[in-house]
């Protein structure tokens, strides 16, 4: 364990507040240029768009200003940028799509986005010390079991697209396994602090790698066999991919074990290839992955190749938002809005984009660093590499590296429920580096000052 | 509205994107070099700021730290041996409760078990309360207690040795 002290800590929240400004600039100006390339004029919303954006983030720095003063600054601005530009563009597929008002995209889009920044604003009020999480380790357990199986039930489950990850609520649908991820970041976080001991110093070398006990592998199985289950029932490659993937970087951390990485791998490549063997869907994802031009492929590859095709469009510049034809692109506005983007901006402003994701997840990591509890350091590590793990297979995903799965891009995307958990996660991560960052609570000396009680109480409201 | 000036705000969009990521690394250039330079300054002096170059009159006038004073702890044994931390200017708190500077896990340590903490130029030890006590050689710490170079202190299981 290594500890940083940092003298003279701030608080930085001048500079967030700097960055976020340039945040909403930025938003803006993508949406007054995807209403010059389209209909010559500003968009007449440019100011209720922006008057929203600023009324969200403002209300979340106020929270962090009253509640986290030593929270990361970065965290927020990423958080926001992404979310302006993928409402940007969703309201340009709306427009290209002529979809009307009441069936329009980007207006449910902002209606998510504010319930997502009052959960987020909610979890800075309500959870003063990310570590009361620990207590309700079984409990998250519980929950996100819960809610992988809700979309199997036969009233609530809905099959949208051949796969059944969506409950229908009323008149809105939901996934429950984007929250589902959530409660299980905490689960392996409360799970692994208590039984990493266990897990990372018995075991005997085998060609450098040091090998756990048979009984050991017990945790490994059940997560590998319960994301097969998602895989197997709920024909969701990115959600199962997802779980074991988090499951495994979570024991690692937990454990500093390369073998445990080594047994992942391997019992990944084996429920794939199995996967592949007895599910056609698999086998269909393969073929569009390797040989999408081909001839057995052209009927189903149509979405992947034209992907592929508005990002060669794009080429280095882009064509500019508006200027693009991302909507022939069917789910240009989901699964395909980084094609879109790619499209529009270009390499140039994608490469921006996924720098931004990185930053994001090395702050995740680097709270993770800073944070003292052991709770905390892989609460925040489970998320972040959620995050990365998400980026990675949506990317690969539409660049031809790995087969194409269903996931959202985190914060771009439409989808309510993803943007939800995001927000989630953004407060998670908030709260837990403002305990990172902030400076270990002075203690007055007692026997050298008077007021030593008076000093211990205030040591007791820092907490 | 003409082709150049949505051109212009197509490419003025591209910039703004990497000036905002720039401005982003910029911000977090202070996580990789703001650490060295604060713990260098809290050596030099015991002023909260590096003082300044046209000034250094003020520094020699601070009681210069003699080569007996301690300035970083290193646990010689225990399940955290190798760890080293800078004495800079703040007590360090030792203990089992997470918000300490040293985290023990260690059944015969207390919550708040000890504090490391400078008093005029010098440091000192003292107990707070522990269940086990504070061991400062082979003597038990009662009140604060004085360090010099290579006193050790025994904390649970954990054995800390002060070094310059």
């Amino acid at each position: 364990m290594a500890t940083i002290t940092t003298l003279a800590p701030r608080t930085r929240r001048g500079v967030e507040l700097v960055l976020l400004v340039g945040a909403v600039a930025i938003v803006l100006v993508a949406y007054a240029s995807t209403g010059l390339a389209t209909k010559g004029t500003l968009p007449p919303s440019l100011l209720a768009y922006g008057g929203g954006l600023v009324l969200l983030t403002g209300a979340v720095h106020v929270t962090l200003r009253l509640r986290a003063a030593y929270a990361d600054p970065v965290l927020l601005p990423i958080a926001t940028l992404l979310n302006g530009l993928g409402l940007v563009m969703i309201h340009r597929l709306d427009d290209a799509e002529k979809r009307t008002t009441a069936e329009a995209f980007a207006p449910r889009q902002l209606v998510w986005m504010a319930l997502g920044v009052t959960l987020a604003v909610t979890i800075l009020w309500v959870l003063r010390d990310h570590r009361r999480l620990q207590r309700y380790t079984y409990t998250a357990m519980a929950a996100g079991l819960v809610l992988l199986l809700l979309p199997l039930l036969p009233l609530l489950g809905k099959n949208i697209n051949g796969s059944r990850i969506w409950i229908r609520l009323g008149p809105l649908s939901f996934q429950p396994g984007e929250i589902a991820k959530l409660c299980l970041a905490v689960f392996f976080a409360g799970y692994l602090v208590q039984t990493r001991d266990a897990l990372s110093l018995v075991g005997r070398r085998v060609l450098g790698l040091s090998l756990p006990r048979a009984r050991d592998l017990g945790p490994i199985i059940v997560a590998w066999l319960a994301s097969l289950g998602v895989l197997v029932f709920e024909r969701d490659l990115g959600s199962s991919l997802l779980f074991f993937g988090l499951f495994v970087a979570m024991l690692y951390v937990a454990t500093e074990r390369k073998s445990w990485i080594a047994i992942g791998l391997a019992l990944f490549v084996a429920g794939s290839y199995v996967a592949y063997l007895l599910f056609s869907h698999v086998q269909a994802r393969v073929l569009l992955w390797l040989h999408p031009f081909s001839q057995q492929a052209l009927d189903i590859s149509t979405q992947l190749v034209l992907g592929l095709y508005g990002m060669a469009n794009g080429g280095l510049l882009g064509t500019g938002l508006g200027r693009g034809r991302p909507d022939l692109t069917p789910f240009a506005e989901s699964d395909y809005i980084v094609p879109s983007f790619g499209e529009e901006l270009g390499l140039f402003g994608l490469f921006a984009l996924l720098l931004l994701y990185l930053v994001l997840v090395e702050r995740g990591l680097r709270t993770a660093l800073g944070v003292r509890d052991g709770f905390g350091k892989l609460l925040a590590t489970g998320l972040a590499f959620a995050v990365a793990l998400q980026c990675f297979v949506v990317v690969g995903g539409v660049t031809r590296v790995i087969p194409l799965t269903g996931l959202t891009m985190p914060f771009l995307s439409y989808g309510g429920s993803s943007l939800v958990a995001n927000w989630a996660i953004i407060g998670l991560l908030l709260r837990i580096s403002d305990q990172a960052r902030r400076p270990p609570p002075a203690v007055e000396p007692t026997s050298f000052t008077q007021t030593g009680d008076a000093a211990l109480t205030q040591v007791v409201k820092l907490r | 509205m003409s082709e150049l000036t949505v051109t212009v705000v197509r490419l003025g969009l591209l910039a703004l994107l990497w000036v905002f990521v720039f401005s982003v690394v910029g911000v977090l250039r202070g996580d990789l070099f703001g650490t060295r330079v604060t713990a260098r300054a809290a050596k030099a002096a015991p002023a909260p700021r590096p003082a300044p170059a046209p000034k250094p009159a003020k520094v020699a006038k601070a009681p210069a730290p003699s080569r007996r004073t301690p300035h970083t702890v290193v646990v010689t044994e225990g399940p955290l041996r190798g760890t080293t931390i800078t004495l800079g200017q703040q007590s360090v708190l030792i203990g089992r409760n997470p918000e300490s500077t040293l985290v023990l896990d260690d059944d015969y340590a207390s919550g708040r078990h000890a504090r490391i903490f400078p008093e005029a130029g010098e440091w000192f030890v003292e107990d707070l309360g522990s269940t086990n006590g504070t061991f400062a050689g082979q003597q038990r710490v009662h009140g604060p207690q004085r360090l010099t170079v290579g006193s050790t202190l025994k904390i649970g299981t954990t054995v800390l040795e002060l070094r310059r």
